[in-house]
């Protein structure tokens, strides 16, 4: 297992490396000038030392090996040395990926911006868990009943209406005709006493709920069809044989042996729930990592649009990782060899 | 469900036959299925019948709700939303067949190849795992923000960016497809048939055609199937970010994403193209799960 893991580890550092390749060639593509926004007054000379001030005279290769070291070597001791408050080299030298419509560095930006993006992403899957899995156990276990019919029907409009409809029709719904909730998520707002606890609840509860239902809405089926596998097994009628009541049958035995499948699905569902998280945000107005991605495609920002990409990548391969792992220590059966 | 398999059994019996029949069995995906049809022949034909040009702009007439002259009210310059709605579907319509079909061929070859051929499956079923890591989204906005213009000078405003959308949508969804066809391949090519062709003298390309991919064509159609509302998706999605097609020809996500700021005053430009997405994603959605059941064998000797 350990020797499983370490090597999928080691597997998973050339995929990263060459889906950042990927990213920063196909970005540094790009027709577009950084200095092209800035007054015609300014000589071609001074130009020209703003785009090397920027680090764009180099060949491709100096900048990319640049870029990859900024971010996989000086960015992680910069948090080193946050975390542990201790000076790693000298910290003030270290070269920095910096924004250029900023000039701020690039994780010094999303790390502003990801606390709201985790609230709104964490808070929405949670929901979608706790009201997936007792759906899909009991639509399986009444299969063919009214309960089940409703519920597939639910869940299979819930993942084919896109997030971006939902979200609107929430907002014409509850903000624009019965004015009940905030359409604008409000990221300035701090929680300090019941009042504003209420409102940060009122502002989360659209963004949560068209999130979170639209996952819910996968989760569920993929519950309900792992459960209606393991009810036909033998070892639940040996269960029942022996006189277990139902819910020690179904909670216990079944549950159990459904949710391996349930639990790996969650986890590799949680990158691709931040990526479509973009696009609630944009709904609600939330300036989390989502927004700062489409700000900086929208002026240009090749850095930050780099780094944002690369650690959407950077999600995806570690929970891939994780729901392989997740999966040998959840299932005994499963042997790496 | 003897009677059924005894009145079966007295004809020929055929795979389209029997899909055909379980298919048609399956309320839902009969549902599905006529749903789509309909809203085919509407966004199709619809606008013969309606007869009102979808960038005719009528100031006078602007932010109108439901009537008989604008069946869907209309938007702030003027313009007949039931005609724009009509004409954005023809437009998501044949994105989405165009990205599926793309996608599905790309799939299919990479999965026959990587399945038929030894020494090619490693290589190809990395590559699938790469483009599984990548973050999709991300990159179809990246890739459409540095190729929007070059394309567009070359081939036109128009086809410039249908090609780069399809392009972009088909380039980034083959992986699912081309996993699930090269485990059929695989399968197929243990068969008594396959050998026997072999040993004949067949080519593997004639294998290929004549052999394998018609016995991998049920995973292959309930792939293309899905993949059309997967493609319909991904492109509104695309659009409502204001990063798909100008609203000078609108798809049904543009329409929407046209439609936010006037919420307040005019929803109905929010709720009908929102509803037609809706319903063609959820009526190709019914139609591939009754598909599927409809092509699997163990659900159909049953």
């Amino acid at each position: 297992m350990l020797r499983y893991a370490a090597r999928r580890l080691l597997f998973s550092i050339p995929t990263l490396l060459v889906i950042s390749f990927i990213v920063f060639a196909l970005l540094d593509l790009a027709p577009n000038d950084p200095t092209a926004q800035l007054p015609l007054t300014i000589p071609p000379e001074t130009r020209q030392a703003i785009r090397e001030n920027l680090g764009l005279g180099q060949p491709f290769h100096v900048r990319y090996l640049r870029w990859l070291t900024q971010f996989m070597v000086h960015e992680p001791l910069n948090l080193a040395e946050r975390m542990w408050g201790v000076e790693i080299g000298n910290s003030e030298e270290r070269l920095r990926v910096r924004s250029w419509s900023t000039r701020a560095p690039v994780v010094d930006l999303i790390a502003t911006r990801l606390p709201q993006t985790l609230t709104v992403v964490g808070v929405s899957y949670l929901v979608a868990v706790l009201l997936a899995v007792p759906v899909g156990v009991f639509s399986a276990y009444r299969q063919y009943s009214i309960f089940d019919h409703v519920g597939t029907f639910v869940t299979t409009v819930g993942f084919s209406v896109p997030t971006f409809f939902t979200g609107t029709v929430l907002i014409v719904v509850f903000s624009a005709t019965l004015g009940w909730l905030p359409s604008i998520y409000d990221t300035t707002h701090q929680v300090t006493d019941f009042d504003s606890f209420v409102y940060q609840v009122r502002q989360m509860v659209m963004p949560v709920m068209v999130l979170g239902l639209y996952n819910a809405a996968q989760l569920s089926r993929f519950t309900r069809s792992a459960v209606l596998d393991n009810l036909n097994q033998e070892y639940v009628r040996t269960a029942r044989a022996k006189g277990l009541t139902e819910p020690v049958v179904i909670l216990v035995h079944v549950l159990r042996n459904s949710l391996i499948p349930v639990v790996t699905v969650i986890a590799l569902g949680l990158p691709s729930t931040f990526a479509g998280a973009i696009i609630t945000e944009q709904i609600f107005r939330i300036n989390g990592v989502g927004q700062l991605l489409i700000g900086a495609i929208e002026s240009a920002d090749i850095p930050t649009v780099q780094t944002v990409t690369f650690i959407f990548a950077v999600l995806i391969v570690v929970f891939n990782l994780l729901a392989d792992l997740l999966y040998g220590v959840l299932d005994p059966r499963i042997r790496y060899d | 469900m003897t009677d059924a398999v005894s009145v079966l059994g007295s004809q020929h019996r055929s795979l389209a036959r029997d899909v055909w029949h379980q298919f048609w069995r399956h309320k839902g995906a009969l549902g599905g299925a006529a749903v789509f049809i309909l809203i085919a022949v509407a966004v199709l034909f619809g606008s013969m019948t309606h007869g009102v040009d979808p960038q005719y702009l009528d100031y006078k007439a602007k932010n109108q709700g439901m009537s008989l002259a604008h069946p869907m009210g209309t938007d702030n310059l003027g313009r007949d939303m039931f005609a724009r709605v009509l004409a954005g579907g023809r437009l998501s319509l044949a994105v989405g067949v165009a990205a599926m079909a793309l996608s599905l061929s790309l799939g299919s070859g990479v999965g026959v190849l990587a399945g038929f051929f030894q020494r090619l499956d490693g290589p190809l079923m990395r590559l699938t795992d790469l483009f599984l890591a990548l973050p999709v989204l991300p990159l179809l906005l990246v890739s459409i923000m540095l190729f929007r213009d070059p394309l567009r000078s070359v081939l036109g405003p128009e086809v410039g960016l249908f090609v780069l959308i399809v392009a972009v949508i088909g380039i980034t969804s083959w992986m699912q497809t081309a996993r699930i066809v090269r485990g059929e391949v695989l399968a197929v090519k243990q068969r008594e048939f396959v050998l026997a062709a072999r040993s004949v003298g067949t080519r593997p390309h004639r294998i290929i055609v004549r052999h394998v991919l018609p016995n991998a064509l049920s995973p292959i159609t309930v792939s293309a199937t899905l993949g059309i509302a997967q493609a319909i998706i991904t492109e509104s999605a695309l659009s409502f970010l204001g990063l798909g097609f100008p609203s000078d020809f609108p798809t049904w996500g543009r329409l929407l994403y046209d439609g936010v700021p006037f919420l307040g005053l005019t929803p109905a430009r929010v709720v009908w193209p929102g509803l037609a997405i809706s319903l063609t994603v959820l009526s190709i959605n019914y139609m591939g799960d009754g598909l599927r059941d409809a092509m699997d064998p163990r659900m159909r000797r049953r």
